[in-house]
């Protein structure tokens, strides 16, 4: 034990010795790269790199290196990156975590260990509520408020009967429960689909039957695409209008779902054409380094390393936890969707707005922005947490 | 399944050269908590934990598909069910409740365990009878098709977390130990996966072991003799899903956490490739396999994106160019030092 | 009523799919003995070249014939540079190269195409519905995926009774070392199989494109689906593939579709739908495990 005490001494003295240097910070991403869910952690990995080239390598003024490593949508993997990030590389701040399993298994052992994670993404409602942490924070949403932003402008929009559809999992699950909470109108049928579906023509089929004035649906990446495309050639698209969140028509979803996405309502915390000069920055930037249409997971990313920033420039670079906790909870960072703020579980208290899918100039449909849905919206799981 | 293909080691009394060799790897497995500590890696030390358990996994799978030749492609779902156990165990004691109405939670190491190890071989007996009577690719399937309805079973139940899983804030508690600190958990698991091995290297020369090979090469020969293939053949197959079980009850420990995703067929896959890496039917095989993909998963993780791109090409290598995995190259390159 | 009949409809639609994948993968099986985990990449890699295609000249029939030539080739030469060499070998290690071949192809695609799903539009031509009977409007593409999945399972069915390569396939099936001790060159017939089955998977994944999402992993998604498919029939009975698709393409849609219906008679709503999904998602695998509990060479078994 003696050794490991020696060892442990010359690595305090190293590390010590390292950060008058201003060596670069070292921040972990643990995101999803492979497999059909990979163009998520891509936009936000790469949104993240943006925000660091953009201060020329650092994030308020302060040096730092991104330690990008893929998941594999593995909670597993997941863990085991994890514990190599804090305990070999000693790295104190983590983010990019894209799935609420993986977050499951990692960020536990995250904050438990005494750093920080800030979820560009995944928010379970377990984390939100009675199991909040100090060291966690969700710049992204509490998955329930998508869902909700979706039920309380299908209510504005002056539907009655809601036919609503989801996977049969707890994301799904959630996400219906979301819908229901703030639809005032009757639900004519509620249908769980299979996570490994990619044919909905029964789907259609009970739809067309039940004939609702509104149809919502949650089904996030290559689903959607799927089920979009199947709802326009079942003939039901122009016929029944459809409410739906943004993770089941995100920018690349949009991009590959083309016609079939006309006209649809959607409701989302960011979108392309915000008018805010952060937005007009972080838009102009984006399409000069990577000429594609971010996604809102670009602008999660993105925001997620502002937020960071503005935590190391308040600690001066220094990778003090408790401080750089004091520091990220004031969220001084102007996001690019506008409005934001913590609340006291660490969730965003923020504004969610309504979308349209236009066809654009060149023929390929592109997301509008035509209201306000909600202000300052928080989650239901706040009043659970003690922080 | 042709059998002539999988070369085979009966570990017909230790050698020297094999109990040297045994030796080693026990002085290298004790040390190496202190050795990567020293090293400044103290990372590896989890790593390790997740290969020693991967490597109770895939040797009780092993005992099915390489010994007794039934090749189960849904032993995930024992893994799973272990970890499930752990689970719910614990969520039921933080609870203060009762499970089904009548069983207790518990966060003891020394109840856990064996519940999971009695509910692994209870699934694996149910599954097994059933499945047993087929044979060839069609008990591969209907291995596969019971863990896929275990796999959607659990990702309904929503009491359970449903698809997001299940945390498990503490480890479980063993007498007075710390289980959160790597190191000790590293010797827990260490110590359980020396008596697993131990125990498949008593299950495997015995003359249970025997009649299952005797099975494997000739079935009816066997029948001939008077001895009934299916009763061995199940209790192979239940003995397999008990320590696929308890691997799993010590993940959900390791991860602090259970998810559908331990039921998937992706992780029965995962545990069949690692038997056939490392060596099919011998007994340290699975242990060579289980350290390899693990560990080069890890590594290529870390090193680039395209990781795959570099894993698929390692493993076709494996397969086309050496009979036997890296058991049988290990063997073949020091005549006399075999591994297993 | 109608709702019914559109249902069977769709069950028949997904069926056909599905028979198209397991065509393939129950001939590879029954004649060569190799169980191929990367039939289903075969499927994306049909996918992926009939978008791209169709992304480059704007024209459907190139992408078919892209789509077709890409999976048959690279078919050809996964049996050359990699299958070839595991024909004498065990089961396992076919699994493990296999296995191996979806992480490259995976991986190659996403380098190739990057991770974004591609889109790709329905055929002008298709487009649209048609009225089937008053009430129920069907889109022409599905009717004409069925047509064309009817088509190929006639064709082979002449291919396989009628003519020569037919019969070596049905004797190879059954009698392959015969077949080999007879002189017939079975290298070729073997690749020639395997670029075949890889022809159909190529056709699944192109006529899937306008319908499902083309991305990366598309094909471990179908292909647990297909071996089930495979097994039911009867392993290396393209009559079994057929017949295997169409009940399981049936048994699944209709579960998805009345299952909850039907429970919601005895309990509460969401209970009902939430309960009915889990059940649905089993039914096929509770299906297969029947099915081989009763008849352990499947329905229609080739080696009689």
């Amino acid at each position: 034990m003696k050794l490991r005490g020696l060892l442990f001494g010359i690595a305090a003295t190293l590390a010590a010795s390292t950060a008058l240097a201003q060596q670069p910070v070292k921040i972990g991403m643990i995101t999803t790269l492979s497999g059909p869910g990979g163009y998520l952690g891509q936009d936000i990995r790469d949104a993240f790199k943006l925000a660091i080239d953009m201060e020329g390598g650092k994030l308020g003024g302060v040096p730092v290196e991104l330690v990008v490593e893929d998941d594999g949508l593995k909670p597993g993997q997941g863990k085991q990156i994890a514990e190599k990030m804090l305990k070999t590389d000693g790295i104190k701040i983590m983010t990019g975590i894209v799935f609420s399993n993986v977050a499951g298994a990692t960020v536990p052992d995250i904050v438990d260990s005494g750093a920080l994670y800030v979820s560009p993404n995944a928010a379970p409602s377990n984390f939100a509520g009675k199991e909040c942490n100090e060291n966690y924070f969700v710049v992204a949403w509490q998955n329930d408020s998508l869902h909700e932003s979706a039920g309380q402008y299908a209510t504005n929009l002056g539907y009655k009967k809601a036919f609503i559809l989801a996977p049969n999992y707890q994301a799904g699950k959630d996400a219906l429960t979301g819908f229901k909470r703030l639809f005032k109108g009757e639900i004519a049928g509620e249908v769980y689909t299979r996570l490994d579906q990619t044919d909905f023509a029964p789907e259609m089929a009970q739809i067309r039957s039940a004939n609702p004035d509104v149809v919502f649906q949650f089904h996030p990446g290559g689903l959607g695409i799927a089920f979009l495309r199947q709802y326009q050639q079942a003939g039901l698209l122009g016929k029944i209008p459809m409410v739906l969140a943004e993770p089941s028509l995100d920018a690349t979803t949009l991009k590959a779902v083309g016609d079939a996405a006309v006209g649809l309502s959607v409701t989302a915390h960011w979108n392309t054409d915000f008018d805010n000069a952060a937005n007009k920055k972080f838009m102009e930037a984006w399409t000069k380094a990577y000429n594609r249409v971010p996604t809102y997971y670009a602008s999660q990313g993105y925001d997620t390393a502002l937020a960071i920033a503005s935590a190391l420039k308040a600690t001066g670079g220094k990778t003090d936890v408790p401080a750089l906790r004091t520091a990220l909870a004031k969220a001084d960072f102007q996001s690019v969707r506008g409005a934001f703020k913590f609340g006291k579980n660490q969730h965003p208290v923020q504004d969610w707005y309504a979308l349209k899918s236009e066809k654009g100039a060149d023929g390929t449909p592109v997301l509008k922005t035509v209201g306000k849905v909600l202000s300052n919206h928080t989650d239901v799981y706040a009043k659970d947490c003690k922080l | 399944m042709s059998d002539d293909a999988i070369t085979r080691t009966h570990p017909a009394g230790p050698a020297l050269g094999r109990m040297i060799a045994l030796l080693a790897l026990a002085v290298a497995l004790i040390a190496l908590p202190f050795v990567v500590q020293a090293l400044g890696q103290p990372a590896l030390v989890p790593l390790a934990t997740r290969v020693l358990i991967y490597a109770i996994a895939a040797a009780s799978l092993n005992l099915a598909l390489g010994f007794g030749g039934m090749v189960s492609f849904g032993h995930a779902a024992f893994f799973g069910i272990g970890g499930y156990v752990v689970g719910i165990l614990y969520r039921t004691y933080v609870d203060d409740a009762l499970f089904l109405g009548f069983i207790l939670g518990t966060d003891q190491l020394l109840i856990t365990l064996p519940a999971a190890i009695l509910v692994g071989g209870l699934a694996a007996y149910i599954i097994g009878a059933l499945s047993l009577r087929t044979s060839g690719v069609q008990f591969i399937m209907i291995t596969l098709a019971f863990a896929q309805m275990l796999f959607f079973l659990f990702v309904s139940l929503k009491a359970y977390g449903g698809d997001d899983g299940l945390t498990i804030r503490r480890r479980n508690a063993l007498f007075e130990l710390n289980t959160r600190d790597d190191t000790t958990f590293y010797f827990i698991c260490l110590v359980i996966a020396a008596l697993v091995f131990l125990v498949l290297w008593r299950i495997v020369g015995s003359r249970f072991g025997m009649v299952l090979a005797g099975i494997r090469q000739n079935e009816r020969r066997m029948a001939a003799i008077g001895i009934a293939p299916y009763r061995y053949k199940l209790a192979a197959f239940v003995i397999s899903g008990m320590g696929a079980g308890l691997a799993g009850a010590l993940m959900a420990n390791y991860l602090r956490f259970v998810s559908p995703d331990m039921l998937h067929w992706t992780k029965s896959g995962e545990l069949m490739i690692m038997v056939i890496l490392g060596g099919v039917g011998t007994l340290l095989g699975p242990l060579l396999g289980a350290a390899a993909l693990v560990i080069l998963e890890t590594v290529l993780t870390g090193w680039t994106e395209h990781w795959q791109l570099v894993l698929g090409p390692v493993l076709l290598i494996v397969v086309l160019f050496t009979h036997g995995g890296l058991n049988g190259l290990i063997s073949r390159l020091g005549p006399g030092r075999s591994a297993s | 009523m109608t709702l019914v009949f559109e249902q069977l409809l769709n069950g028949l639609q997904f069926g056909v799919m599905l028979f198209l994948l397991a065509a393939g993968l129950t001939l590879i099986f029954g004649i060569m003995g190799v169980i191929n985990l990367a039939h289903g990449s075969l499927y994306m890699v049909g996918a992926y070249a009939a978008a791209f295609a169709a992304a480059q000249t704007g024209s459907f029939l190139l992408a078919v014939l892209a789509g077709l030539t890409a999976a048959a080739l690279i078919g050809m030469a996964m049996e050359l540079l990699v299958l070839r060499r595991l024909y004498a070998r065990d089961h396992l290690d076919q699994v493990l190269a296999t296995f191996a071949l979806i992480l490259i192809f995976n991986q190659s695609v996403t380098i190739l195409f990057g991770r974004q799903p591609l889109f790709v539009s329905v055929p002008p031509a298709l487009n649209g519905s048609v009225q089937l009977l008053p009430g129920l409007s069907y889109p022409v593409y599905r009717l004409a995926i069925i047509a064309v999945g009817l088509l190929v399972a006639l064709g082979l069915y002449l291919l396989i009774n009628r003519t020569r390569i037919g019969m070596l396939v049905r004797a190879g099936a059954t009698h392959r070392e015969m077949v080999r001790a007879l002189g017939v060159d079975i290298r070729l017939l073997y690749t020639a199989v395997f670029g075949l089955g890889a022809l159909l998977a190529g056709l699944a994944g192109l006529m899937a494109g306008p319908i499902l999402a083309v991305q990366v992993g598309m094909g471990e998604q179908i292909l647990i689906m297909t071996f089930v498919v495979v097994v039911i029939g009867g392993v290396g009975s393209i009559r079994g593939a057929f017949f295997g698709a169409l009940i399981v393409g049936l048994v699944d849609t209709c579960l998805r579709a009345f299952m909850p219906g039907l429970l919601r008679h005895v309990m509460t709503g969401s209970e009902a739908d939430a309960l009915g999904a889990g059940i649905a998602s089993m039914g096929i695998y509770l299906l297969m495990a029947i099915v081989l509990l009763v008849r352990p060479k499947g329905l229609f078994p080739a080696h009689v």
